[in-house]
């Protein structure tokens, strides 16, 4: 007997959980008002990335044309996978013969966007941008030079 | 629009008119070709409205949009899709049975074309009305799990093989349930006619006047049904996180598109069923003596009850889907054989009782 | 004729590749199969498909470096993995870091343990055929990488902790954000009873499935919610506390079945307490500076450390050998998923095909972990 009352509680106690689950279910489907997707490329106007967010790194001018970067490479020491290479020039200043940046060559397709180089860096000229949108047709296009043509060092830095 | 609300003045008038200029022979070939068309372009119809509808309603569901890029919300998702399937190349294993391969999706579609025949959409609108109406849909139904052994069986492929074994034991299993569940009503309307089962629901569907055993019928045939077309949770056969795709891993392109399409087919056909028998077809609903409400209800053509009441299964079933996760095939087994079937067989007895007693409304 | 129909009828072992491509082996592991109809006789992974050799880069990286190299090992818990190295190297620094690191840490770990939970819900659900609970655990996955956007920088990988503290201070919204979100999640929590763990198919699916006795996860080496389900107590968090781990209550979820349903409710618990932990914490974080100051280039004394953490998928252990470099001699990750991985086989022995997919989930395997 005992074994036929178990037999209708399993059921009763199955469906009655399959109910719930159910509800849950419907409960969503009758409420659309929670839908939570976002519809990306059509949002891109009011679409906002946290400050911090890390999408590459640019290296900052201001509208002089004019960076910070000193050319001590110790963004180049700091990145665990050679995603930054500094070409130096020798500048004169002052009668001496100066280091200096030639090129700040950055290959977006090495990063790993640990930040590491943006802590590194002792006169602050470069930072994480929010930029996400990397995808090019061509590998190439992925390694870029951060200084832009004609730019030249703030007074100042050392 | 009075062929709106019986389609038999219509169904008259093409006869007629094609029996004025054709030989009896011809009119009948002609008849058949006719209907042949209008179940392709149902099909077609169907598969393209329910996989949106599917794709919403999981959407919604899960909290997300679903299909919004192609057509407005999506409309047009469908369509691309087909295009897409209708562009991809049909592959053929390199040591599959290219016969047996290439049947398969067919066989399916076969079994869908002859089920849906017997179906009664409104009043006077259904291809054969068969005085065994019930007894040949639980027959032909279960012919489309040939399709489903040979597609896993030739294509060479073990995954493709272990998901057909699967759906052979399971519908071999639940096509009892379906049809005991079906007769339960059976033994009220003393009839295996689909046209007298909804003529005998003008006054209420079975459901409300069988009550208890028809309620219970009723949920054992939702199982059933469900476990049939092999939809969620008893989608063994395709398992997508078990056997990738199951039976039908290795198709592609059209082929892989008319099971898709059968699966779909299956499902509107289940509930068609669901819908007839239980409750009441293309009847209106109508309750007791209220005159003014019933005149309201039978203001709506019978033709949209129907797929009213066949959405409704349909939205069960989904519902049903993106809920449970999926059993094991040993307890799908188990549910059938432990579970449903005595539950059904007493339920029989039951209705029996009920009817001889007349405590059925 | 007679023989024929006396001799047993004869059944063939067979070998399936489940793998390295396959829904749910949740990345590239491949399992060889070999199975009697359903039911599996034995199972054998296949794995280095996504072998990197981190260990041997590590070898010639600043101690800095190799932080962020641990996030793309076990990547649902690689704030907790990163964590670990950093423990590591303070402790060959002998660098006492505030106590304010010491809380943020604490809450970012137990945060990305929920995240690393939520997700497996999801999947777990997914794996049994409920598509529907994948997108649930998403959605409230969602709010805690969006936290770590804001305070971190980045989503998954973010590489927040450095030697001596944290990479920079929380965000003046972390408090308010994660208090938002324990608010919605303790809502939520309930939802996923009533989906899978009260739901009669489920149950079904995972009771007395893939039993591991409690002697068999400690001579396999299983940890984390998987050894405990099974009795193993070995939760890092309470036997060697680290960071803010014994200023905070918290109960060590232990179960004695042993099956996929113990390990499955053991993870459902441990949200629970993760939750009661960020609750402890969020209000008393301390004042004070978020690094300790370190050298620029941080060298290790000469020596041998070892650090172990508890990550969502059990005991992390880092292992540095120094010569006093600037990069190790040699580094060794204890990782979870191998040895959890390793149990597979016996769990897995005369079930079904079903049934691996079940116990392959309630293991949490990430497979960059086992490969590193």
């Amino acid at each position: 007997m005992r074994s036929v009352i178990n037999y209708f509680k399993e059921i009763y106690f199955g469906l009655k959980s399959l109910i719930t689950g159910m509800r849950v279910t419907g409960h969503y489907f009758t409420h659309p008002k929670e839908i939570i997707t976002q519809q990306y490329p059509e949002n891109r106007e009011t679409l906002k990335m946290f400050e911090r967010f890390r999408g590459e790194v640019v290296l900052l001018h201001n509208e002089n044309n004019e960076h910070k970067c000193t050319g001590c490479s110790a963004c180049e020491v700091a990145c665990p996978n050679g995603t930054i290479e500094i070409i130096h020039k020798r500048v004169d200043v002052d009668g001496r013969k100066v280091k200096a940046l030639d090129t700040f060559v950055y290959h977006l397709q090495m990063c790993t966007m640990c930040g590491l180089c943006i802590p590194a860096c002792p006169t602050d000229a470069i930072v994480m941008a929010n930029t996400f949108e990397h995808a090019v047709f061509d590998r190439s296009k992925l390694t870029k030079v951060l200084n832009n043509p004609g730019s030249k060092i703030m007074d100042g830095i050392k | 629009m009075k062929w709106l609300y019986d389609f038999s003045y219509l169904t008259r008038a093409i006869h007629e008119g094609l029996s004025a200029r054709f030989e009896p022979g011809t009119v009948v070939i002609l008849e058949m070709v006719l209907v042949g068309i209008t179940f392709m372009l149902l099909f077609a119809l169907l598969g393209l409205v329910l996989v949106y509808a599917e794709r919403k309603v999981s959407a919604v569901i899960q909290q997300r949009l679903g299909p919004m890029r192609v057509g407005k919300w999506g409309t047009a998702q469908t369509l691309a899709d087909v295009i897409k399937l209708l562009l991809k190349e049909p592959l053929i294993n390199k040591d599959a049975d290219k016969f047996l391969f290439n049947l398969a999706p067919f066989v399916i579609m076969i079994a869908a074309f002859m089920a849906i025949a017997a179906l009664p959409f409104a009043k006077g609108l259904h291809a054969i009305d068969f005085d065994i109406g019930i007894l040949y849909v639980a027959a032909v139904s279960s012919l489309g799990v040939i399709g489903i052994l040979l597609a896993g069986w030739s294509s060479n492929n073990k995954y493709s093989l272990i998901g057909a074994m699967r759906a052979g034991a399971q519908i071999i299993s639940y096509e009892l349930s379906v049809a005991l569940s079906l007769l339960t009503i059976v033994v009220l309307t003393g009839s295996l006619q689909f046209s007298t089962i909804v003529e005998s629901q003008a006054d209420g569907w079975w459901i409300f006047k069988g009550h208890i055993p028809a309620m219970i019928a009723f949920v054992i045939f939702l199982i059933a049904s469900t476990a049939e077309t092999n939809r969620g949770p008893f989608d063994l056969a395709e398992a997508e996180s078990e056997l990738t795709a199951g039976f039908h891993t290795e198709y592609s392109g059209l082929k892989f598109a008319f099971f898709f399409l059968a699966e779909f087919a299956n499902m509107f056909i289940v509930a068609g069923i669901g819908a007839t028998v239980f409750l009441g077809g293309w009847m209106p609903f109508h309750i007791g003596s209220w005159e003014g409400f019933n005149a309201v209800m039978d203001f709506i053509p019978p033709i949209f009850w129907f797929f009213g009441k066949v959405g409704f299964m349909i939205f069960l079933m989904m519902w049903f889907r993106w809920t449970f996760p999926r059993l094991r095939i040993d307890q799908l087994l188990t549910l059938e054989w432990k579970y449903l079937l005595p539950i059904n067989l007493m339920n029989i007895v039951l209705m029996a009782f009920l009817s001889l007693m007349g405590w059925h409304f | 004729m007679e023989d024929v129909i006396t001799t047993p009828l004869e059944s063939q072992e067979y070998f399936i590749n489940m793998g390295p491509q396959h829904p749910s082996t949740h990345g590239v592991l491949r399992l060889v199969l070999s199975l009697d109809g359903e039911i599996i006789r034995k199972v054998e992974p296949h794995i280095g498909y996504i072998h990197r050799s981190i260990e041997k880069m590590c070898e010639h990286d600043s101690y800095q470096q190799i932080v962020h190299l641990t996030d793309r090992m076990d990547y649902l818990s690689c704030h907790i993995n990163n964590e670990a190295v950093c423990l590591g190297v303070e402790m060959g620094l002998q660098l006492e870091v505030p106590e304010r690191v010491k809380v943020i840490r604490t809450i970012i770990g137990e945060l990305t343990r929920l995240s690393s939970h939520q997700l497996w819900w999801g999947v777990m659900g997914m794996d049994l055929g409920a598509i529907t609970t994948f997108l649930y655990g998403f959605r409230d996955r969602e709010m805690i990488t969006d936290i770590f956007e804001e305070t971190c920088g980045a989503r998954l990988t973010m590489n927040y902790n450095v030697p001596g503290g944290l990479m920079f201070d929380i965000h003046p919204n972390f408090q308010k954000r994660t208090k938002d979100f324990i608010t919605h999640f303790k809502k939520k929590l309930p939802e996923y009873d009533d989906l899978l763990s009260n739901n009669v198919i489920f149950r079904q699916r995972t009771m007395g499935i893939g039993k591991l006795s409690k002697a068999d996860a400690i001579s396999f080496g299983v940890t984390g919610p998987s050894g405990r389900a099974s009795g193993f107590s070995c939760d890092v968090r309470k036997h060697h506390p680290y960071s803010a781990y014994d200023k905070v209550q918290f109960k060590e979820i232990l179960r004695t079945e042993g099956d996929c349903f113990a390990r499955y409710q053991c993870r459902i618990d441990e949200m629970w307490e993760s939750v009661s932990i960020i609750e402890q914490l969020i209000d008393n974080i301390p004042e004070g500076p978020f690094k300790a100051p370190t050298k620029a280039a941080i060298k290790l004394p000469k020596g041998e450390f070892y650090q172990k953490v508890e990550t969502a998928r059990g005991e992390f252990g880092v292992y540095i050998i120094s010569e006093g470099q600037k990069s190790p001699y040699r580094l060794k990750f204890r990782s979870p998923g191998f040895s959890n991985l390793s149990a597979l086989n016996h769990m897995a022995q005369g079930c079904k095909i079903a049934d691996l997919v079940a116990i392959m989930s309630t293991i949490d395997l990430v497979i960059p972990d086992i490969d590193r």
